[in-house]
């Protein structure tokens, strides 16, 4: 097997030929946390800063430094096709209840524009609560709360077709707290607009 | 002390709700972008692929020489892929309530760029990315993928 195809891959490998395929890790726009763990057969390795890459090649992955130039030349097509990101809206109740805060009421309306910008819409609503009460109750409440956010929306004009109601009861706060804690901030519905 | 005598109707409510929603789980994701030829091979059959066109688990969806696509799935992963590619989205489960689930897709050809969405982020290696020669497991978010001819 380890014929003369081989010997001239290791020579090609230093040009970049023969590799089966690269992937490159991107800068997190959000500034987030990334890492991507590529696996040959039983060689490994951890992709964790931007532009770090690894080529496939066949002794395993190599790691190098891709660059910004490499990335669009390789994907620059696929990323210009990449879907508009997720946006992500936050309104508030009023505690124990579904209806909003008063503040709340304007958010609604920049939901609308977002909506507005995109070709094919899908709406997510998904509705939270804090910590007082059962899971079961929080998770009827917190999609009763995102049922208030769909009849709004649709009130405004938005086909029902695209929107999809979620409850996610306590189960993800933004301010984590203890069991039982009334927490403004927490009991929320969030819209996201893909 | 207010929640207390909201609890029955509010959870009433739910099933209600619950059980009026039809249920559309073969759907994983939509086509959000696309150019030139894109094709969606489903259960032996090829579909013209279309903006606003709803994907499922096992579709195969292919770009010609001229073709991108890009997809926004059900937790809010970005799949696009660039000229002469072939993406299977072989494997697709998510659960929006608790946001797990198990995502594998494979490029066989051409290129791909990602960025991971709740499934990735509830659980690291709970989305992979398989190439022909190898596999890529996603811990977040931004990536970029390439097969050689």
């Amino acid at each position: 097997m380890f014929g003369r195809w081989h010997v001239l891959c290791v020579l090609a490998i230093f040009l970049g030929a023969c590799s089966t395929g690269t992937v490159v890790l991107l800068p997190e726009k959000d500034g987030g946390d990334t890492a991507l763990v590529v696996k040959q057969g039983d060689k490994e390795v951890l992709l964790s800063e931007p532009y770090s890459a690894a080529l496939q090649t066949p002794f395993g992955p190599r790691v190098y430094h891709s660059s910004p130039e490499e990335v669009e030349q390789v994907f620059g097509v696929a990323l210009a096709a990449q879907p508009m990101r997720p946006k992500q809206f936050t309104l508030y109740f009023i505690e124990g209840k579904d209806e909003f805060t008063e503040e709340s009421k304007h958010i609604v309306e920049g939901v609308f524009a977002e909506i507005s910008r995109r070709p094919v819409p899908d709406v997510l609503v998904i509705g939270h609560t804090d910590t007082v009460g059962s899971d079961q109750v929080n998770d009827a409440l917190s999609r009763q709360r995102a049922e208030t956010v769909r009849v709004a929306l649709i009130d405004h004009g938005i086909t029902p077709e695209v929107i999809t109601v979620i409850g996610r009861g306590k189960r993800d706060p933004v301010v984590p707290t203890g069991e039982g804690v009334s927490e403004p901030r927490n009991r929320r519905v969030e819209i996201i607009v893909r | 002390m207010s929640r207390l005598s909201f609890a029955l109707p509010a959870l009433l409510a739910a099933l209600a709700l619950g059980f009026a929603t039809p249920a559309v789980a073969a759907e994983i994701g939509q086509i959000k972008v696309m150019k030139g030829q894109v094709s969606v091979e489903r259960n032996g059959q090829v579909y013209p692929g279309s903006v606003g066109m709803r994907v499922e688990t096992s579709d195969v969806l292919k770009t010609g020489s001229d073709g991108s696509v890009g997809v926004t799935m059900k937790d809010d992963s970005l799949l696009s892929a660039g000229p002469n590619s072939i993406l299977s989205l072989d494997r697709y489960d998510f659960d929006p309530v608790t946001n797990n689930g198990r995502f594998d897709a494979q490029l066989k050809k051409g290129s791909l760029a990602v960025i991971s969405g709740r499934i990735a982020k509830q659980a690291p290696d709970a989305m992979t990315i398989r190439t022909p020669s190898a596999i890529l497991g996603v811990r977040g978010t931004e990536f970029a993928v390439s097969v050689s001819d």
